[in-house]
């Protein structure tokens, strides 16, 4: 009772200030300072980094895909578990639109769209009912369909590709397209993580998500339906996959049986760059969107600062070091900020 | 589990007939009927099938080829087993078999002799293996998250030291140590320090007090710590180990591919760890033996062998190798699930206790960490 009395001054909306005082402390905002940074020093050393049309359309475009997986591999991550299935899902699903395309001339974008989507979905699916239903790691389950969907792939794609000669070109147009100069590739995947960000933030459902991440065994006990929700999270991730695997196609133009091999680390990593900790419970969407962006942003950086490229993984694994040591200090920071608070409150 | 209920007087008879029920099986039960055995017998049934059905299965060139390819698996398949047992994991040995690969080549390429371009290799192994596992020990991270950084870290480190380029002009009474075979048997030589370090790991982890610390760790690290285990110290010697030894599959692939490259042994992490997982290594720790990681590394390889032989693509053998990884799983629960309904009920029931620490030991284990 008494430490709910002496919190009530610094409830966040109270005044402008507190509100301030929350952005400025939030772990998204060290991210995008890193962001601005990134882009800041690139641009002093290279001004068409982003003043130029196509540096300002790229710096916004090839992030997208990632963002998209990023999102769906967050809520999964925040509920506890891991899905390391998603660059075989988007790679499966970037050669299928190519196929959809190629056997039905004509058909509709939209549908290739919900295709695409649904096909991930069902993939999701697979994942979520052998985690939730066996009560088996997700670790060793999207370890095993990451090989599943990839063989999959190899076998259906063999030494095939999909050229931009196969898609229609209003498709392709798609993937360089801006509105007002923003690309569509990027106001889909911003589209997609305000709706998921303010799910997650606001709803019961998304909340859930969150609890069972924090403590599952105490999530099952309070009664929330822990199988269901992590049903859910698989097949969002799945399904967001499944859309980027579309916009790969889209993008790309080209696909072959190594579409998105390895993306589920650069995802894993946009996570928890982005403060999404890797044990679930805390973290943001727009923490890993932000992640996703970071590490798009250095990856083209380095080679504009006179790095050669080769050295970009080794800034990525500092990054992510970086990042969950700096995790790891916040939280100690804060529980002993609790402890404090606590005893002053009782003497 | 059963520890919590044993201070309470009245059920104090159950418990003695649950111990019964635990041990009353005879020796060659508890032996034979387990998940290693299960995976051991999986594989000679292949193997029997294999030569029967696949032309030239049974020739000494492909047990060469096989023995060979599955080797730096098999090397780091040991110390991960360790690893894992303890419910740690290291994702970041592939990167390190490719920046160990790169130290050697760099240095010998410097003019140093291949002994010392070997060393140079190993400590770099071990020096990679200190980093993960003082930011799990000192730092108190978790490792699947360090790993993961380390993997992009380690792998950057490789691929950023030699570029695009390649060191390949290493002296061939080096690279042919690495192929030749014990006379005309068709097992290579390495098979010999591969056994050595089969057994020393073998005779730690299930016969030294060292060993049954790490299965403590993996049941619990906080009830290891109170019953005297170094947890920490325990983690940090795994890692380094880990390291080394990757460090040594490194100098393995790149002598036997006659090559250093920043590339070499990408993803092979996973196929690691497929393999010791498929051996019954529980993923939460505190579960497994090396038989059956032996067993599960060769299963993988005898049919990728055999598949390749019969002219089945890779295709089939990822999928094959995802399949066998998620039965291997979700069969245990399957099991658990069936006993579970079979057991009369008022009778206590051993089964929900292998059960319950599916959830039950992850929240215990994060905790901690």
């Amino acid at each position: 009772m008494s430490t709910s009395t002496m919190f009530t001054p610094t409830e966040p909306g109270t005044s402008f200030s507190s509100r301030i005082g929350g952005v400025a402390k939030a772990r998204e905002t060290g991210i995008v300072l890193a962001l601005l940074l990134v882009i800041a020093i690139t641009t002093i050393k290279n001004p068409a980094f982003l003043f130029s049309s196509d540096g300002f359309r790229d710096l916004l475009l090839t992030p997208s895909i990632l963002v998209v997986v990023a999102i769906g591999e967050a809520i999964v991550i925040i509920t506890r578990n891991v899905d390391l299935s998603v660059g075989s899902i988007l790679g499966l699903s970037a050669y299928l639109t190519g196929q959809m395309f190629i056997l039905f001339p004509g058909i509709p974008i939209a549908a290739v769209f919900a295709i695409g989507i649904i096909f991930g979905a069902l993939l999701g699916l697979i994942n979520g009912a052998l985690v939730a239903f066996a009560k088996v790691p997700s670790l060793v389950i999207t370890l095993g369909t990451l090989y599943i969907y990839r063989g999959i792939n190899l076998a259906w794609t063999g030494s095939d590709r999909i050229d931009p000669s196969d898609l229609p070109r209003t498709f392709l147009r798609l993937g360089t397209q801006t509105i007002l100069g923003i690309p569509v590739l990027t106001l889909i995947a911003v589209i997609v993580l305000v709706i998921a960000a303010w799910y997650m933030k606001n709803t019961r459902g998304g909340r859930e998500f969150y609890a069972i991440g924090s403590d599952p065994a105490a999530a099952e006990l309070y009664g929330l339906k822990v199988t269901q929700r992590v049903l859910v999270a698989f097949l969002v991730s799945g399904a967001l996959a499944g859309l980027a695997g579309v916009l790969y196609a889209a993008r790309y133009g080209t696909v072959n049986a190594q579409a998105g091999l390895g993306f589920e680390l650069e995802a894993v990593g946009a996570a928890v760059i982005g403060g999404v900790a890797i044990f679930g419970g805390s973290g943001t969407l727009w923490g890993a969107a932000f992640g996703a962006y970071l590490l798009f942003t250095i990856n083209r950086a380095l080679p504009v600062l006179g790095i050669p490229d080769f050295w970009q993984r080794a800034v990525v694994g500092v990054l992510i070091i970086g990042a969950i040591v700096l995790d790891r200090i916040l939280a100690l920071r804060q529980s002993r900020k609790l402890i404090e608070a606590r005893d002053e409150d009782r003497g | 589990m059963a520890s919590v209920t044993a201070p309470a007087p009245v059920p104090a008879p159950e418990t003695k007939e649950r111990r019964y029920l635990d041990y009353g099986q005879p020796l060659w039960r508890r032996v034979l009927l387990t998940r290693e055995m299960a995976i051991i017998g999986l594989l000679i049934v292949v193997i029997i099938v294999a030569s029967a059905v696949v032309p030239k299965f049974g020739t000494t060139v492909t047990l060469g080829f096989l023995f060979l390819d599955v080797t730096p698996i098999l090397l780091i398949a040991l110390p991960m087993t360790l690893v894992i047992i303890t419910g740690e994991i290291d994702l970041s040995v592939a990167s390190m078999v490719g920046l160990s690969s790169v130290i050697f080549g760099v240095v010998y390429q410097a003019g140093l002799s291949m002994p010392t371009a070997a060393l140079a290799a190993l400590v770099v192994g071990a020096v990679g293996g200190t980093i993960n596992g003082l930011l799990v020990t000192a730092v108190g991270l978790p490792s699947l998250a360090v790993t993961i950084g380390t993997l992009a870290l380690f792998r950057g480190l490789a691929v950023g030291i030699l570029g695009t380029t390649a060191v390949t002009n290493f002296p061939r009474y080096w690279t042919q140590l690495a192929k030749d075979k014990i006379g005309d048997t068709g097992i290579p030589i390495v098979m010999i320090l591969v056994a050595i370090l089969a057994v020393i790991f073998a005779v730690v982890l299930h016969f030294t007090p060292f060993g049954r610390g790490i299965y403590a760790i993996g049941l619990s690290a906080e009830a290891a710590q109170f019953s005297g285990v170094r947890v920490k110290r325990t983690k940090l010697i795994l890692f380094v180990v880990i390291g080394i030894i990757s460090a040594l599959a490194g100098i393995y692939y790149t002598l036997r591919f006659g090559s250093s490259r920043g590339d070499n042994a990408t993803g092979m992490e996973l196929q690691v760890i497929a393999a010791v997982l498929l051996g019954g290594v529980s993923i939460f720790g505190g579960r497994g033996a090396l038989h059956g990681v032996i067993g599960g590394v060769l299963l993988i390889g005898v049919l990728a062998s055999a598949l390749r032989l019969a002219n089945v693509t890779s295709d089939v053998i990822n999928i094959i190798t995802g399949v066998l990884l998620v039965l291997s799983v979700v069969s245990s629960s399957i099991l658990a699930w069936v006993q579970s309904k079979r057991a009369k009920p008022g009778i206590p029931r051993r089964q929900t206790t292998d059960d319950a620490p599916t959830q039950g030991r992850e929240t215990n284990e994060k905790g901690i960490t």
